[in-house]
């Protein structure tokens, strides 16, 4: 028996491997082809060997529960993900005027506010922004850039286009499960790589360590840089100290540094205090200096922001760069392309509904069985509302929710998000929801990783992807498909 | 490099060490039991007692047996020194650390603690025990060479050598004591040959069976064995090579000046061995001495490149 991929049928949604039962897109051909040529005991030893290779690299990811938090395997699907190389071309010319809009918009929020003078974006809105943070006003980041790393996710409609679901500009993670799964699938799915045209991920953290020494505010040709994690039960430790590991430099927790009272910021050492020139860091600005934001924080390193604001160290995203990763600000981001460069916008936004605007909210009210409602400020798929899939109970108590705090919460029509086969318990294929979350980078020059971190729902019919709430992950391959 | 690292890679190696020998010690105390003739009874629980855990057994356990001194050491989640736990230590250690190793090395780790969470149940029984130990030995040995065949000799390669050495001169006071005690609980029914077992697993378990035969060339008993993995310069297990590796790795570090008056002390004690009578309750009391010493050497290091300025 071989994967049956004639009666493998996503119906009406848009497959990201097939157009129809039997039939894969082009840079799709060679994969199906190949594993359409595997049996069932080939396909099972291939799954194996990738959970093997999870265990091995030790791939893992935080799960909080009530008995505490739990190191898992990473959840991953062996079947890639595919898209053609010349139709990233474009949803990587969108995602760099996304940001480069994103990123004017910062800075001319923590300076001049010419987009509300202007009556483009409403002064309510910020007023009432949760990640607007008076303390960075008047700082003048290199090359007026703040969020130097955004982790975008993108989902496709039935028809396949890509539309823009948020933009994660604080402290975005899951890059480097992305390179993670491009190595397990190197050593499960080898001979696909000696004969496709798969573009490489491997440059991702070069990339990260070029832009971040271009922020150093000492021009060396090998400055000091850091990334700042919470520590070891962080969700995301895995990542902190996989991209540490990969760009060669410190992985620090907040008691390894120490600002002196030249304002500089200093790592201790085994041989002393040593100057640090950048940090990437991975705590959330409440948590970065107890003297300005918690004062209970012990993640963080008291004086870090005066260093900043001083220029004598770089923060990589700088504070207060969340002010525009906000469900709100996000259905402004269109009017911001247009107010700060003057174009179109290559990459559509997903129809959004500000419950905080009475005519939209009313709308809003009578239609929350259709509509996915969800909170301003929460990421990782918590305090959701998925209307079509909710009880009335459930939707009688996003209704009050709605009405107590409308800026707050936004609604967007229920997608009907792309899927590709996976393989599911007992060896079949059955179609999946997934999105894809593509990494940019911006300091002087801007980068957008070949692709970008897959996520599944492996639960059927499900559309939450997270890992935390049953999703998994798949390779993500841009596919030459010109290339001879 | 960073305090913080430094101190990590210094407790991976020491966890490693320590993960190590405690398969060692399992290992021959198990054969060392079935060699025993009938009537003389060595105890298990003298495993806890010189491993300084009588306290957390007690937490724990009751009855003094062997299938509860075994969990204890091998396998109890509860017990911060189990050698699962020692082995989650070494991993956590070195996942904060991974930007210093290979990442085979990493890799290897992950292998040997999930042979151990996997299979520590045969370590427990008594029938696949052996195969248990044996396999976390083995482990700890891979990753042990992974590490020396792809480390750079600078100050990380030191903060090993100076985890490793001082757990292993720790770890080899222990099984000297392991070995006296036994001899002193069954003295009232001596029997000729008993120090003869005793001492010789004293030196299996170490690996240094043969070493001994070719450095000290007689047959082997109770105060050539405690001289030889006392003052032997060329074993890596004794105590006189692992002093020499720390002071060798403390003199390439930044600002080892001050720590050199610390190893002075602890060369400077010395009890010497002349025959059987010396290996009584004065040898028990200068092995602890030698562990004492070892831990003044713990803190030194910690105040000199841990603590935080």
């Amino acid at each position: 028996m071989t994967l049956d991929w004639k009666h493998y049928d996503s119906g009406a949604l848009f497959d990201e491997l097939i157009s129809s039962p039997g039939n894969a897109r082009a840079p799709a051909r060679r994969l199906v082809a190949y594993l359409a040529s595997l049996n069932d005991a080939e396909i099972e030893s291939r799954r194996r060997m990738a959970e093997a290779t999870i265990r091995q690299m030790g791939v893992t990811f935080t799960v909080y529960s009530e008995e505490g938090n739990i190191d898992r395997a990473w959840p991953f699907d062996i079947i890639p993900r595919t898209i053609a190389a010349r139709q990233w071309r474009e949803v990587e010319a969108g995602l760099k005027q996304r940001l480069r809009a994103l990123n004017r918009f910062i800075d001319d929020i923590y300076h001049d506010q010419r987009i509300i003078a202007a009556g483009v974006f409403p002064a309510e809105v910020l007023a009432q922004s949760k990640n607007f943070r008076p303390e960075c006003v008047g700082v003048s980041p290199p090359f007026g850039v703040w969020a130097h790393i955004c982790g975008t996710d993108l989902v496709r409609d039935e028809r396949g286009r890509f539309f823009v679901l948020e933009d994660n500009l604080r402290v975005p993670s899951g890059v480097a499960y992305m390179l993670e799964n491009r190595a397990i699938t190197k050593r499960v799915l080898p001979e696909l790589f000696e004969s496709d045209a798969i573009l490489p991920v491997s440059d991702y953290p070069a990339r990260l360590f070029d832009m971040l020494a271009a922020l150093s505010p000492r021009k060396l040709s090998n400055p000091g840089i850091v990334v700042l994690t919470p520590g070891i039960y962080n969700s995301a430790y895995f990542e902190h100290a996989y991209l540490a590991q990969q760009m060669g430099v410190e992985l620090v927790e907040g008691r390894d540094l120490v600002v002196g009272d030249d304002d500089y910021v200093y790592m201790r050492t085994i041989a002393g205090r040593e100057r640090v020139d950048v940090i990437y860091r991975r705590i959330d600005d409440l948590f970065l200096d107890p003297e300005v934001f918690n004062p209970e924080s012990t993640l963080g390193v008291p004086g870090l922001m005066r260093a900043w604001r001083a220029g004598q160290v770089a923060l990589a995203n700088a504070p207060g760069a969340g002010v525009a990763d906000d469900k709100v600000v996000y259905a402004y981001v269109p009017q911001m392309i247009e107010y700060y460069l003057g174009e179109k916008p290559l990459l559509a936004n997903v129809e959004t509904f500000l419950c905080a605007d009475p005519a939209q909210r009313a709308y809003v009210l009578d239609h929350l069985d259709e509509l996915v409602v969800k909170p301003a400020n929460e990421s990782g798929g918590y305090g959701m509302l998925v209307g079509p899939h909710a009880t009335k109970r459930e939707r009688a108590e996003f209704a009050r929710r709605i009405q107590a705090d409308p800026r707050n919460y936004i609604a967007q029509p229920t997608l009907k998000l792309s899927v590709a086969p996976t393989l599911v318990d007992g060896g079949r294929l059955e179609p999946r929801h997934l999105d894809l979350r593509p990494f940019v980078l911006q300091a002087e020059d801007m980068y957008v990783t070949t692709g970008g971190l897959t996520r599944v729902a492996l639960r059927k019919g499900s559309l939450v992807v997270n890992s935390s709430q049953g999703g998994g992950s798949k390779d993500t391959w841009i596919v030459d498909t010109d290339a001879k | 490099m960073l305090s913080s690292v430094a101190e990590r890679i210094y407790w991976a190696a020491r966890y490693l060490e320590r993960a190590e020998n405690t398969a060692r010690l399992v290992s021959v105390y198990d054969s060392l039991l079935l060699d025993l003739p009938r009537g003389i009874d060595i105890s298990w629980y003298n495993l806890v007692e010189l491993n300084s855990a009588t306290e957390a057994f007690a937490e724990h356990y009751r009855v003094r047996d062997e299938r509860n001194v075994v969990k204890f050491l091998l396998a109890d989640a509860d017990h911060a020194g189990a050698l699962v736990n020692s082995l989650r230590m070494v991993r956590e250690n070195l996942r904060t650390t991974r930007d210093v190793f290979a990442p085979e090395v990493w890799e290897f780790v992950n292998d040997l603690f999930y042979f151990a969470t996997d299979n520590v149940a045969q370590g427990t029984g008594r029938k696949l025990r052996h195969q248990f130990t044996g396999g976390i030995i083995r482990g700890c040995e891979q990753v042990n060479g992974q590490i020396a065949a792809t480390t750079s000799r600078d100050a990380p390669w030191q903060f090993i050598q100076l985890g490793r050495h001082l757990e292993r001169a720790d770890m080899t006071t222990r099984i000297l004591d392991a070995g006296a005690v036994a001899l002193l609980q069954s003295a009232e029914r001596a029997q000729v040959n008993l120090g003869q077992i005793v001492w010789g697993h004293v030196l299996r378990s170490l690996s240094a069976e043969l070493a001994y035969r070719r450095a000290v060339r007689v047959r082997v008993a109770g105060p050539e064995v405690a001289s030889f993995l006392l003052n032997d310069a060329y074993f890596p297990r004794t105590i006189r090579f692992c002093r020499e590796q720390v002071a060798s790795a403390i003199r390439l570090l930044p600002g080892s000046e001050s720590m050199l008056g610390a190893l002075e002390e602890v060369a400077a004690v010395y009890y010497p061995i002349a025959s059987i009578e010396d290996l009584g309750q004065a040898f028990r009391d200068y092995l602890n001495e030698i562990q004492i010493r070892i831990g003044t050497m713990h803190e030194r290091i910690r105040d000199a490149w841990f603590a935080q300025r």
